[in-house]
């Protein structure tokens, strides 16, 4: 799905041959200042290599209209922002900027209990707690029903009982729309349990690229 | 109407006598900066005294060149302050939309008002076409100055909230709609709290040296809402086509957010 060959990012990422395949839940191991989040940027466009090749599906990446490539490829940042207002107006807005049919309060209660949030549509989201901030940040990002999702630390404001409950969730989710999931995270234990393949990532190389055997 | 009373050289120095208790009081209180009020005195006064006789040249020698040189000068000297009073360094391609919007929106605001409002004939006829160009140039400057330092720092702080908005699939102009918005807003704010106070709060500039020269009070209104409604139009027109086009240079060719 997408190739990565002598990919160079300042003086963050240097890359010379990556390949994360279809289908597969791959994550991404690494201390903070490795280059984790620049790699995961590369992969949907917010950031260009200033050299090397990027392709995704037997195409250069920079050949994609970047707004709709993002729109394939949804990311949730490491510090997600919820926008202002409800919780309602969180999805309405999501929905507006990827150009997506407006899908209703019964879809927005379903995904909101998905990622375990027990408060109404109409609830304000700047009151919401760290960790249920971060929630909902995915909920938004499932809203859109991403055939590949980059996440960056997504658990990272959750305790490890709810940490593992949510990253169950969203593992199973793509698992069902047989969707790629490329995932950063600082958890081991999450990595090995759920991840298809582990890269980690040293100083902005990569060290050891395990696949998971079956 | 009786003539207008000119101030004879001497009572004009007696005013000084208000900058010499400013300085009094600064001093006895340690507030500092003599200097700047100095010089800030004085600068106004070597540069009305050399505009009180480059206008009265031009007044007895009218003309279409003249007209259009104090008009190309003010505006040159609108975009240097402009540029200035932007608290950050601006880049190459935002300096050009800055000096593309100041002259684009007050020469289209200009045009309008003195030939469907005002209806000079001829149309840079100096003693109207200096002062009310002047005007909406002026204002439209304060505008833009805001707008600008408010599209800066707005990208600035949210900084996190535009790339959410990109990561969801947004457009620039979508992850900065709030933005944009409230920049144009805070740059016409001050235009539209002086309409709110004109004529209560206090009588603007122009009616009162309309008055003080001469000019029958409603003659001097119809002036003052004239250009009022103007400078609103100029500083619309200028901060909108600022803001709408300065907001895309901080994006690349790829939808990334440039922050410089």
């Amino acid at each position: 799905m997408f190739q990565l060959e002598n990919v160079r990012y300042k003086n963050i990422l240097k890359i010379d041959q990556l390949t994360i395949k279809k289908g597969l839940i791959t994550c991404i191991l690494g201390k903070s200042g490795s280059g984790k989040t620049t790699l995961l940027k590369l992969l949907n466009n917010m950031l260009g290599p200033d050299s090397g090749l990027i392709i995704f599906k037997d195409r250069n990446i920079c050949k994609y209209d970047p707004i709709e490539l993002r729109r394939e490829i949804v990311m949730l940042p490491q510090n997600p922002v919820v926008f202002s207002n409800t919780i309602r107006d969180n999805f309405i807005l999501t929905e507006k900027y990827a150009e997506n049919p407006h899908a209703g309060d019964s879809r927005y209660k379903e995904i909101l209990s998905k990622v375990g949030i027990d408060k109404k549509l109409d609830d304000s989201a700047d009151n919401l707690s760290g960790g249920e901030k971060q929630r909902l940040a995915l909920a938004r990002v499932l809203l859109l029903n991403p055939g590949i999702l980059l996440l960056d630390e997504p658990s990272s404001a959750l305790d490890e009982k709810t940490e593992e409950k949510i990253i169950e969730m969203v593992v199973n989710y793509i698992k069902e729309k047989k969707g790629t999931l490329v995932m950063v995270t600082h958890s081991k234990k999450i990595a090995e349990k759920y991840s298809d393949v582990i890269i980690t990532i040293d100083r902005g190389r990569i060290i050891d690229l395990a696949l998971k055997e079956g | 109407m009786t003539d207008i009373i000119d101030i004879s050289t001497l009572r004009l120095a007696v005013a000084y006598i208000f900058i010499l208790i400013l300085l009094f009081i600064v001093k006895i209180n340690k507030v500092g900066h003599e200097g700047e009020i100095i010089i800030a005195s004085i600068r106004m006064t070597i540069q009305l005294v050399l505009v009180g006789y480059v206008l009265t040249y031009i007044f007895d020698n009218p003309g279409l060149i003249y007209s259009l040189l104090i008009l190309l000068i003010m505006e040159g000297f609108a975009i240097k302050n402009i540029y200035d009073r932007v608290n950050r360094e601006l880049s190459k391609s935002m300096k050009l939309i800055i000096a593309m919007a100041m002259i684009s929106g007050t020469m289209i605001s200009i045009i309008y008002f003195i030939i469907a409002v005002i209806n000079l004939k001829p149309w840079y006829q100096p003693q109207y076409f200096i002062p009310l160009s002047g005007m909406l140039i002026g204002n439209s400057m304060t505008g833009i100055a805001l707008g600008t330092n408010g599209l800066i720092e707005g990208i600035r702080k949210n900084k996190d909230q535009i790339e959410n908005a990109l990561m969801l699939g947004a457009r620039p102009e979508q992850a900065t709609r709030d933005i944009s918005n409230n920049a144009f807003y805070n740059a016409i704010l001050p235009t539209i709290n002086s309409m709110l106070g004109m004529g209560i709060v206090f009588l603007p500039g122009m009616m009162t040296g309309q008055i003080l020269a001469g000019a029958p009070p409603l003659t001097a209104i119809k002036y003052q809402i004239a250009i009022m409604l103007g400078i609103s139009g100029s500083v619309t027109l200028t901060v909108y086509i600022m803001v709408k086009a300065g907001i895309k240079t901080f994006f690349n060719e790829r939808a990334q957010l440039e922050i410089f």
